[in-house]
C-alpha cells in the first residue's frame, strides 16, 4: 500500500491543493494528515473543509498543537503563532470546529505509527529535532516506523541494534529503504510552511510493501499565499517565511 | 531470524544453489542458477550468528541497499535481494576470473604496469563516485576485471551512499576498512569523503610498484593512526628505477589532507595515462621521509587538525571537472582564438579545481601511412605542441592545470569523442568552422561532437557580419 503523508498544512490552501494533486499523480492508496490543519495561514475555513471531506473519504487526520489551540486549549506559543490563532478562531465555522475537536492524537496504519509530535507524549507537543529527541520518541514505542510532523523540516532517524540513533537529511525523490531490522522515525516536512530553505510544499510517500520512503516536493504560488497573509492582516513574518522557506 | 539450511541442489527464492565457492568470515559465496537465465550467478550469504560482531549484519544491509542502485560495467550486475526475515542474500552476476589479490605474488611490478592498473581502477572509482557512492574498502581482493578490460569493484559492505542513511556511521567505534589501504580521515571515522578512495588507490599503487605497503599492516587503532603524522618512505628510495612522475602521482594520492590529493579519480586517471604531462613538484624528487621534528610537531597536533573536512555535498565531481578544448590551429582566426580562450576562462573561473586538456587533431591520410616528419624534416607533433602552447599562453593558466595533447586521427570528431569517453571529460569546448561554405562541403566536426558526446559541449562561433 502506498501511503501519502502530509503534515502542517497551516491553512495554506494553494500548498495543500498542489500537494494533493502531486499525490494523486503518484496514485497513493491512503492519505494521512499529521495535524496542524490551521494556524499561520490565511485559509483556515476552506482548508479545514477540504480536509474534513478527505477524512470522510477515508483519509486520516490527526490533531496538531495549532488545532488544539484554536479550540481553546492552553498551549505555549510564541507571539506570532498566538496572534495567528487569535485571527483564526472567528474564521472557523461551527462545523469546522466540530471536525477539528474530533481529531485523534495518534493513528496506526499497518505497522506505521502516526503522530503530530514526539510519540512518547503526544499531548506534550515535543519537537523531534535531533538524534536525542528522536531516540526519546523511538524508545517509547514498539512501531517499526513512526511518522511525525511539527518540525517543518524533513529528516529521517533510525535506531540501530546497539541503541544509537543515526540522522539522515533526505534527498527529494530518492527512495530510502527502511530496513525491517531497525526502528525508523521520519519527520515529514511541512506542506503549508516549509522551513528547510525550500518554499515548495514538502510531504512524503511510504510503500508499506517495499518499505521505500520517499520525500517529495510540490511547488505552488507561494507569493500569492504570502499576499493573502498580508491582506488578512496576519504578521508580516508569516508572509516572508513562505517565500524564503525558512 | 529464521535461517534455512543451504545445500547444493536446494532452491531459495527461485535460485538453485550450486557449489560453495568461498566461505569467509563475513559471508559465504555460492554459485547459483535461475531457471530461464543462462548466466552464471553468485549468491552472497552473510554469516549471522548470535553474539557475532553486528558489523556483519549492518554491512550486509548497506550492501543490499547500495548494490541495486549501481549501474555500469564497473559493478557486478545486481539480480536480487533476500529478505532478512527469511534468509538474507544478494544474488549478482558472477564474474569470471580472479581478483587482483593473487597478483601480490608478482610485486614489485614495473611502474608503467602499475600505472595501467591504477588508471583502470580510477575509472571504476570515478564511475562509482558519479553515482554518489564511495567504496571505502578498495584493496586487491575487491578488484576484478571483465574480459573486455574494465575494472570491476566488488563488495559494497563498507560503502557510503551520498543520498542514503549511513547505517555504519554511528554504529561502531572502531573504524571499518582494511588497514593497509585506509585513508587517515577514515581512521578517524569520517565516511563521507570520496577522496578516501583516492588514498586507497595510492596505497595500492605504492605497494604494487615497490613490493612494500606504505603504512605496513597495522591491526590496532593506534597503529592505524600513525599515518596521520608519519609519511611513508618515498617509493624511489625503495626502488630507484621508479620514474619521478610515478612517485609524484602516488605521493599526491597519499597526502594526509584530502584537499591536496587529486580532486577526482578522473583527474588521477588522466595523469596516469599521460605521464609526460604530470606536473612534477618536490614530491617527485623526495628521497627521504620527513624529518624528526616535522613528524614530532604533527604528532603533537590534535588529530582533526591534520586532516581536511569532507566536502559539503559528498562525491560531487562537478567542482573538479575535466575540460577538453579541441583546437584546430589550421582554421583559427584571431577572433575565434580570443573567443575560445574567453569561454574557457569563464568555465575555469567557476571551478577552481578544473583541469584543462588542450587537444589538437593531426589528421591522418586515410590511405597512405603518414610520415611523422614534414618536408623540412620537422616533427609534426612537436610543432603542433608548440602551436597549442602558444595558443593557450594568453590565458596565463598555472602549470599543472593544463595539459596538451596531439592526437592522430582519421576522423577528428571520432577521436575527440573517444578521448572524452576514455578520460571522463565533463565538458568539451571547441570552435565552429569559420567558413560556412566549407562547413557545408566538409561537414561539421563540432556538430557531430555535440550530437554524440557523453558530456556537455560548447561550440564557440563568431557571429558573421551580415551582407
Amino acid at each position: 500500500m502506498l501511503l501519502g503523508i502530509i503534515s502542517d498544512v497551516h491553512a495554506n490552501e494553494l500548498a495543500l491543493e498542489a500537494s494533493l494533486a502531486a499525490l494523486g499523480r503518484l496514485k497513493v492508496d491512503r492519505l494521512a494528515i499529521l495535524g496542524d490543519v490551521v494556524g499561520y495561514g490565511p485559509d483556515p475555513e476552506p482548508v479545514t473543509r477540504r480536509i474534513a471531506a478527505l477524512v470522510s473519504g477515508g483519509a486520516i487526520c490527526l490533531m496538531g498543537n495549532h488545532d488544539a489551540a484554536v479550540l481553546g486549549a492552553r498551549t505555549s506559543m510564541n507571539d506570532t503563532a498566538a496572534a495567528a490563532i487569535a485571527w483564526t478562531k472567528p474564521k472557523l465555522s461551527e462545523a469546522s470546529r466540530q471536525f477539528l475537536s474530533g481529531l485523534p492524537m495518534t493513528a496506526t496504519i499497518e505497522d506505521v505509527l502516526l503522530v503530530h509530535a514526539d510519540a512518547s507524549n503526544p499531548a506534550g507537543w515535543i519537537y523531534v529535532t535531533d538524534t536525542a529527541s528522536a531516540m526519546h520518541s523511538l524508545l517509547a514505542v514498539k512501531a517499526p516506523v513512526t511518522f511525525v510532523g511539527h518540525v517543518h523540516r524533513p529528516q529521517v532517524y533510525c535506531l540501530t541494534a546497539t541503541a544509537k540513533v543515526i540522522g539522515h537529511t533526505p534527498v527529494n525523490d530518492v527512495a530510502v529503504p527502511l530496513s525491517a531490522q531497525r526502528q525508523w522515525l521520519a519527520v515529514a516536512g511541512a506542506v503549508g510552511q516549509p522551513r528547510d530553505g525550500n518554499p515548495a510544499a514538502s510531504f512524503l510517500t511510504y510503500d508499506t510493501a517495499t518499505r521505500d520512503l520517499t520525500f517529495r516536493r510540490a511547488t505552488y504560488d507561494y507569493e500569492a499565499t504570502a499576499q493573502r497573509v498580508r491582506d488578512a492582516g496576519l504578521p508580516e513574518r508569516l508572509a516572508e517565511r513562505l517565500i524564503s522557506g525558512t | 531470524m529464521a535461517k534455512s539450511r543451504l545445500d547444493t541442489g536446494s532452491v531459495l527464492d527461485g535460485f538453485t544453489i550450486g557449489t560453495l565457492i568461498h566461505r569467509g568470515g563475513m559471508a559465504s559465496l555460492w554459485e547459483v542458477t535461475k531457471q530461464g537465465d543462462p548466466a552464471s550467478l553468485l549468491m552472497k550469504i552473510p554469516v549471522l550468528q548470535e553474539g557475532e560482531d553486528p558489523a556483519a549484519i549492518v554491512s550486509f544491509e548497506m550492501e543490499q541497499m547500495i548494490m541495486p542502485r549501481l549501474k555500469g560495467p564497473h559493478v557486478p550486475r545486481h539480480i536480487a535481494n533476500g529478505d532478512f526475515a527469511v534468509q538474507p542474500f544478494i544474488v549478482m552476476e558472477r564474474l569470471a576470473g580472479d581478483t587482483l589479490l593473487p597478483q601480490i605474488d608478482n610485486v614489485p611490478m614495473p611502474a608503467e604496469q602499475v600505472a595501467a592498473i591504477g588508471a583502470g581502477l580510477a575509472d571504476a572509482v570515478e564511475a562509482l563516485h558519479r553515482q554518489g557512492v564511495i567504496h571505502l574498502d578498495i584493496k586487491p581482493s575487491n578488484i576484478m576485471f571483465r574480459p573486455t578490460g574494465e575494472t570491476v569493484l566488488i563488495d559494497y559492505g563498507l560503502a557510503h551512499h551520498r543520498d542514503l542513511p549511513d547505517l555504519m556511521q554511528e554504529e561502531f567505534r572502531v573504524p571499518y576498512g582494511t588497514g593497509p589501504y585506509m585513508a587517515p580521515e577514515q581512521v578517524l571515522g569520517i565516511r563521507s569523503d570520496p577522496r578516501s578512495d583516492i588514498f586507497a588507490i595510492g596505497c595500492l599503487m605504492y605497494f604494487f610498484a615497490t613490493g612494500v605497503r606504505p603504512f605496513g599492516d597495522p591491526q590496532k587503532l593506534k597503529g592505524l593512526k600513525k599515518r596521520l603524522w608519519r609519511d611513508p618512505v618515498p617509493p624511489r628510495k625503495l626502488k630507484p628505477d621508479i620514474p619521478p612522475w610515478f612517485q609524484e602521482i602516488v605521493l599526491r594520492c597519499l597526502e594526509v589532507k584530502a584537499g591536496r590529493r587529486y580532486p577526482t579519480p578522473a583527474q588521477l586517471a588522466h595523469d596516469l595515462r599521460n605521464p609526460t604531462q604530470v606536473q612534477l613538484t618536490a614530491r617527485a624528487e623526495k628521497l627521504t621521509k620527513d624529518g624528526f621534528f616535522a613528524v614530532l610537531k604533527r604528532k603533537g597536533e590534535p588529530h582533526h587538525s591534520l586532516i581536511d573536512r569532507p566536502p559539503e555535498r559528498e562525491a560531487e565531481a562537478s567542482d573538479a571537472p575535466i575540460i577538453a578544448a579541441a583546437i584546430n590551429l589550421d582554421d583559427m582566426t584571431p577572433e575565434l582564438a580570443d573567443k575560445l580562450r574567453r569561454t574557457l576562462l569563464r568555465i575555469l573561473e567557476r571551478a577552481p579545481q578544473a583541469r584543462l586538456a588542450v587537444l589538437n587533431m593531426l589528421k591522418l591520410n586515410r590511405i597512405a601511412m603518414d610520415q611523422s616528419l614534414d618536408e623540412q624534416g620537422n616533427n609534426k607533433h612537436v610543432q603542433r605542441l608548440v602551436g597549442l602552447k602558444d595558443w593557450a599562453r594568453p590565458m596565463k593558466l598555472t602549470q599543472g592545470r593544463v595539459t596538451y595533447h596531439v592526437l592522430e586521427a582519421v576522423d577528428p570528431a571520432d577521436k575527440i569523442l573517444d578521448y572524452a569517453r576514455v578520460n571522463n571529460v565533463d565538458h568539451i569546448v571547441m570552435g565552429a568552422r569559420a567558413n560556412s561554405t566549407l562547413r557545408k562541403i566538409l561537414g561539421s566536426v563540432s556538430g557531430k561532437v555535440a550530437m554524440e558526446a557523453p558530456c556537455t559541449v560548447t561550440v564557440v562561433r563568431i557571429r558573421e557580419a551580415e551582407d
